[in-house]
């Protein structure tokens, strides 16, 4: 068996690290996509089916992306769909939030907002990213991003100050979907892709926190009590944060959402359009 | 546009908006001709524009209807904007009943919100219904002067 055949371009000791940070900003999309592909046709209006179509294709979008590259930097000649569709969930390195079930609307929109406060200050920061594939995928994310994010956050800002009924189900969302956020402020183990300017900022949780802060302030709903993001762990009076998805730890819902996923291609392997 | 393999590329229609060819979008970086092999350098528009497969095919096919060998390739840097759409295009998109995009803002981090013009009666008194529409590309408006619903290109 041969090793994999490297990049030119690539540092060989931050091998590993970046193929792990391709599949767990790659799964992040695929997950959350696929999830949303469950919403259209059940949201509340045709606008909210439309909306989340084309969000869920632009995540679709940027995980092939990010997959196709991740195979480059594998260097074992595998393509996007190899990542997509042959790993198991133990293999997948998504936050566990994005897998968390659809709820009623309200939660669809919070877990979406969360999401996509995140995924705003990924894509920006990443447009300064040494790695000059990640830093061109940044530039055409993030603007995508931020038409997600103007959406999601509008909505929750709608329900949190909307009727009473809406806000009672905003802040349960909030309540039931927080200990899923612990991953969004950090991601362990990319020391060195920080060093190497890869992944220049280390600062991403702190600027999803900022964005969350005030937009559930606008949307006169509370961040749950006595829990801490900053350390990814429980301070203890309140809902223990759940352990980090980015690190293979997931929840019941991946294994099922993965079966549906990826089912297809399984029965019919090497199958194309 | 000096080659006939240029040309071809150029006027390739976008499989999702047909009055409009990816010459007027500003999708195609390059032609280089060598003989009868020619590169074509494009730039895909949204990440998960589900046309991208299509256009390669489309561009293929066009370049080897005149006995071309097409290598074709996407590059996403620079990132395409809606600034690249032609003065041409433009005017295309606004034919069909499309308002065609306002300009970017560089300095914005996020999406910026711009004047739209109704393309039936050019009034400015427009709003927008939602978010996203049929394609990645256009959002939903209502003229509020001649009471028309219309799609918009979102400046991107």
């Amino acid at each position: 068996m041969t090793g994999p055949d490297l990049l030119p371009s690539l540092q060989p000791s931050l091998q590993p690290s970046l193929l792990t940070h391709l599949l767990r900003q790659g799964d992040r999309a695929l997950v959350l996509a696929q999830r949303l592909g469950q919403v259209i046709t059940h949201a509340p209006e045709l606008e909210e089916d439309m909306a989340i179509a084309n969000i869920s294709l632009d995540l679709i979008g940027q995980a092939r992306h990010l997959y196709t590259y991740a195979g480059e930097v594998e260097g074992l000649g595998h393509d996007e769909n190899h990542f997509a569709y042959w790993r198991s969930a133990e293999e997948f390195l998504n936050p566990q939030l994005v897998e968390q079930p659809n709820g009623d609307f309200a939660v669809t929109i919070v877990r979406q907002f969360f999401h996509d406060a995140y995924a705003l200050h990924y894509w920006e920061s990443m447009e300064a990213s040494s790695d000059a594939t990640l830093a061109a995928l940044a530039a055409r994310a993030r603007k995508e991003t931020a038409f997600h994010l103007r959406h999601s956050q509008g909505w929750v800002v709608r329900l949190g100050d909307g009727t009473d009924e809406s806000h009672r189900r905003a802040q349960l969302a909030i309540d039931s979907l927080w200990r899923f956020t612990s991953d969004l402020a950090s991601i362990p183990d990319e020391t060195e892709l920080h060093d190497s300017g890869v992944v220049p900022d280390s600062e991403v949780g702190e600027r999803w926190r900022d964005t969350v802060v005030a937009a559930l302030a606008d949307a006169t709903l509370d961040i749950p009590a006595s829990t801490s993001t900053s350390t990814g762990t429980s301070t203890g009076a309140g809902t223990d944060m759940a352990s980090s998805g980015w690190q293979g730890h997931h929840s019941s819902h991946l294994g099922p959402l993965l079966e549906e996923l990826q089912a297809l291609t399984r029965a019919h392997p090497g199958a194309e359009w | 546009m000096s080659t006939a393999a240029d040309e071809l590329v150029f006027n390739v229609e976008d499989p999702e908006l047909p009055y409009v060819t990816i010459g007027d979008l500003g999708m195609v970086r390059s032609v280089d001709t060598d003989g009868s092999r020619v590169r074509v350098v494009l730039t895909p528009t949204y990440t998960g524009c589900p046309a991208t497969e299509q256009i390669r095919d489309d561009v293929a096919q066009a370049l080897r209807g005149a006995d071309f060998e097409p290598e074709i390739e996407f590059s996403l840097s620079p990132p395409w904007t809606t600034d690249w759409i032609t003065p041409d295009g433009r005017r295309k998109l606004s034919a069909a009943g499309i308002a065609p995009p306002g300009t970017v803002d560089p300095s914005s981090a996020t999406a910026v919100e711009t004047p739209i013009e109704c393309p039936r009666c050019g009034s400015r008194r427009t709003r927008r219904l939602a978010d996203f529409g049929a394609t990645a590309c256009k959002a939903p408006y209502r003229c509020e002067a001649c009471r028309e619903p219309f799609e918009a290109f979102k400046a991107f």
